[in-house]
């Protein structure tokens, strides 16, 4: 286990180093000025200069990556342009939303994938089966913009049960916070719960062609009992690696849904970054979600060892 | 007494019939042998004994169990049944487990799941019947996994789940197929210690009639889901009713006629290996601790004659497989030599395709190793690339087949036409179609019925007189061995441990190794033989 874990954190620190490369080169080396990039056509000599000074522009290309790096350990992610304010405190004020939204989602898809992939499964071939999948199939075709507009007239303006838009913080009490996350999270949830169930569905079934099913049913296990006891396990590998990306989809992919709902979440960040050319902020908040994701995925393998002995095995 | 009395078993599978009129009784206690081909219907007698057939399965008859009908029950009273009064082993042990459960949480779960015992109790009997199959709790702790057992241990968990609730009767579907040669002899011995112990009945499918005239009381033979004879095991083997039986019989110990290669008669050697060394590096037990190494050939020499019938036997792990790919010139060795004719064998583009176009292989698995996509004649055609294309090319794929016993309109079909019997011949045709000088067969009749295997050892017999072909003939079998190889070599861990001709060998080895394979592989008395043969 020791020797996974330590392999696994290798891997993991080695990626983020090649991502930061990437994103580096990509940005500061291929052709054009960043800071007249940054200033448009317009901008006087002068003052691209001064951005250029301001943006340790004229300082060698390693010179500039190590101190980039350098700055992002100690937490120092730069000063965004355009809102003159530390990137790191807005992408902590961002994260605010953007993190219990993605978590909301996560939670809501797998409490609906959950026991409608198990029920599906046991089920396969019946009418409940069929139901099920022929949800999901819609689930998964339906626009999410389209269904949160839906859940907007339902919920927000017919029943006004949720709030139609906007965040009012954390400081208002967390009741008024996942109000204001309700609405979206389901959004988000419902695609994702229509693939993760297909995953569980399938995963399943395959698992119970398996020996160590008939085993288990010449032992006097049900058909639910062989399902739930032996083959959810054996099925969760392919549905961790499904969470895992959906995870990271949601943490940064939620843009359109944060539009919706005026949510000001990271995506809408990143967003406007690029439209109002804020380099600095772009590649900060690139560098982040890049973390975000390799880290997921190093938390996925981690629960992969977890759930199957054999990857944890002592030698 | 009767303690299961199977009455006009009949199964269909949607349209297709797959079970007739099967009839049989198992009496308390005793071992009861099912025995047939593949195909011939004994698993689905099992399984429609077990109520585990697929949902589209119809049966007919009756099976009485005590004063029930096991063919009658509802799911909900076989699952009540199945664990508590009949238990089941399979063939594949490999995956019989759940990987991802302890095998003591395995074998008290047949207990939990029965509600027979509390879950304390459940470990306690778990630990028990696991030191009853012969894997005392000190060496096998209730927390291991599947995968760190060996194939014999882990078929042995599966027994114990099997009897944990001390079951009536126990059904093994061909339980030692899958092990090697001595594994198979101390799992059979658990199975008839079981019976004897706890007053079990076993129902014992397989393939292999040694293995029933060595355990069973009564025996049924099986042929296109119909019970073609039964009674007890001496008298039918002795004197065989019916026709099937005696092909069988025959079949199974089956000699084809060859001119056995004297040493004398060839001194040039055709392969010699020279002190072989193959070693192979395993994962780091600790972090820092160096890297394990396994030698799985160690300094290894032999030599093949042209025209010989070379033996090569040995367990599982023993290095018999990467000798041969290093033979094949496939896998590099770090030490020793390889010459065919002479010339250097040496892995990678460096080794001339005209060499290696002198040595060609059959493996085991007859489904498993032709690409389905591709027709009979490309599949043939195949080493013609070592030589290039000649012109007569289409008359060679011909001949080849109709070498084989098949004919050159079969170059035309796709594999899944035919049969394993048949694709194996196909794979000969194949070595064969750039006349080798060597052919390698890597348990190339394993996966054989016992009436196919026959034909297919007889055409090999065939083929290698009417071309002067070298055989190396690797096989965990060793009365197929004994039957067709000139020599034969025997291999343990590594090294090889016994050399010389197959017929000394086998009537006095000398090697404890050797003595001890050929005391664990069953046979048929020969008392019991000479009266089959001589009707």
């Amino acid at each position: 286990m020791t020797r996974y874990l330590f392999r696994r954190t290798l891997s993991l620190a080695l990626s983020l180093l090649a991502a930061s490369l990437v994103i580096f080169l990509a940005i500061e080396i291929v052709p054009g000025d960043p800071a007249s990039y940054m200033l448009g056509l317009n901008a006087s000599p002068e003052t691209v200069a001064a951005l250029r000074d301001q943006l340790g522009l004229n300082a060698a290309p390693p010179a500039r990556y190590l101190s980039w790096v350098g700055g992002m350990m100690r937490g120092d992610f730069g000063i965004s342009y355009t809102y003159r304010v530390p990137v790191a405190d807005l992408v902590a004020q961002r994260l605010q939303v953007s993190l219990p939204l993605a978590l909301f989602a996560l939670a809501l898809s797998a409490l609906v994938a959950f026991p409608a992939g198990l029920l599906a499964a046991a089920r396969r071939g019946r009418a409940t089966d069929t139901a099920i999948m022929g949800a999901t199939q819609l689930g998964i075709a339906l626009p999410n913009f389209w269904f949160a507009m839906l859940l907007v007239l339902v919920f927000a303006l017919h029943w006004r049960i949720f709030p139609a838009g906007g965040f009012p913080g954390w400081d208002g009490g967390i009741g008024a916070g996942l109000a204001a996350l309700t609405l979206p999270a389901i959004a988000l949830a419902l695609p994702q719960a229509a693939i993760l169930a297909r995953v569980l569905r399938s995963a399943l079934i395959e698992t119970e062609g398996q020996d160590y099913i008939r085993t288990a049913r010449a032992k006097g296990l049900t058909r639910t009992q062989t399902l739930i006891r032996h083959a959810l396990r054996n099925a969760m590998i392919p549905v961790l690696t499904i969470l895992g990306m959906q995870f990271s989809f949601l943490l940064a992919g939620a843009i359109i849904i944060e539009n919706v709902f005026y949510l000001p979440g990271l995506g809408r960040l990143i967003f406007q970054a690029i439209t109002q050319r804020d380099l600095i902020v772009v590649e900060s908040v690139v560098m982040i979600l890049v973390f975000a994701v390799i880290l997921v995925t190093f938390l996925v393998d981690l629960a992969y060892a977890l759930v199957d002995p054999r990857l944890r095995r002592r030698a | 007494m009767t303690l299961l009395a199977v009455r006009d078993l009949s199964l269909r599978i949607g349209p297709t019939p797959i079970l007739s009129d099967v009839t049989f009784d198992i009496a308390t206690g005793e071992v009861f042998g099912l025995v047939g081909e593949s195909g011939s219907g004994k698993s689905m007698t099992a399984l429609a004994l077990m109520g585990l057939l697929p949902g589209t399965a119809r049966t007919e008859g009756q099976a009485h169990f005590g004063d029930i009908d096991l063919l009658a029950q509802d799911d909900a009273a076989m699952t009540r049944l199945r664990g508590r009064d009949v238990g089941m082993i399979f063939q594949e042990p490999m995956t019989a487990l759940n990987p991802m459960k302890t095998i003591g949480d395995q074998v008290a779960e047949t207990l939990l799941i029965h509600r027979a015992a509390s879950r304390a109790d459940a470990r306690r009997v778990a630990r028990e019947k696991l030191e009853r199959v012969g894997l005392p709790p000190d060496r096998f702790p209730l927390s291991l996994y599947p995968h760190e057992l060996s194939g014999g241990q882990r078929q042995r968990v599966a027994i114990a789940m099997a009897i944990a609730l001390r079951p009536r009767l126990l059904i093994a579907d061909e339980p030692t197929t899958a092990l090697d040669v001595t594994t198979q002899a101390q799992i059979l011995d658990l199975l008839q210690g079981l019976v004897r112990d706890e007053g079990l009945a076993l129902l014992l499918i397989t393939h292999d009639l040694a293995v029933v005239a060595g355990m069973a009381r009564h025996v049924a033979v099986m042929q296109h889901g119909r019970i073609v004879e039964t009674g007890p095991v001496e008298r039918i083997f002795r004197a065989p009713g019916k026709d099937y039986t005696r092909q069988l019989l025959a079949a199974s110990d089956h000699r084809p006629a060859r001119k056995p290669q004297m040493p004398t008669s060839n001194p040039q050697a055709l392969l010699s290996v020279d002190n072989a060394v193959r070693e192979y590096v395993l994962p780091r037990p600790s972090a820092f601790a160096a890297h394990p190494r396994l030698r799985a050939v160690d300094g290894v020499s032999l030599a093949i004659r042209p025209g010989e019938s070379l033996g090569l036997v040995g367990e599982s792990g023993c290095g018999k497989s990467t000798l041969t790919r290093a033979i094949l010139g496939l896998d590099a060795l770090q030490g020793g030599t390889i010459r065919l004719g002479g010339a250097p064998v040496i892995a990678g583009r460096s080794m001339s395709p005209t060499l290696r176009a002198r040595v060609q292989a059959v493996f085991q698995d007859p489904y498993g190793s032709f690409n389905p996509r591709h027709r009979v004649d490309r599949l043939v055609a195949e080493p013609f690339h070592l030589i290039g294309l000649p012109p007569d090319a289409e008359d060679r794929i011909a001949a080849a087949l109709e070498e084989v016993g098949l004919s050159a309109a079969d170059r035309h079909k796709y594999i899944h036409e035919f049969s394993g019997g048949q694709r194996q011949r196909i794979a000969i045709a194949r070595a064969l179609i750039i006349r080798p000088d060597l052919i390698v067969l890597d348990e190339a009749v394993s996966a054989l019925d016992v009436r196919v295997r026959a034909q297919v050892l007889d055409l090999l017999a065939r083929l290698q007189e009417s071309h002067g072909l070298a055989y190396l003939f690797i096989s965990h079998d060793l009365s197929v061995v004994r039957a067709v190889t000139d020599r034969v070599l025997v291999m343990q861990s590594g090294r090889i441990v016994e050399a010389g001709e197959t017929a000394r060998v086998f009537a006095s080895p000398e090697h404890p190794y050797t003595r001890r394979l050929i005391a664990a592989a069953p046979t048929i008395p020969d008392a019991w033989k000479e009266h089959a043969h001589a009707d």
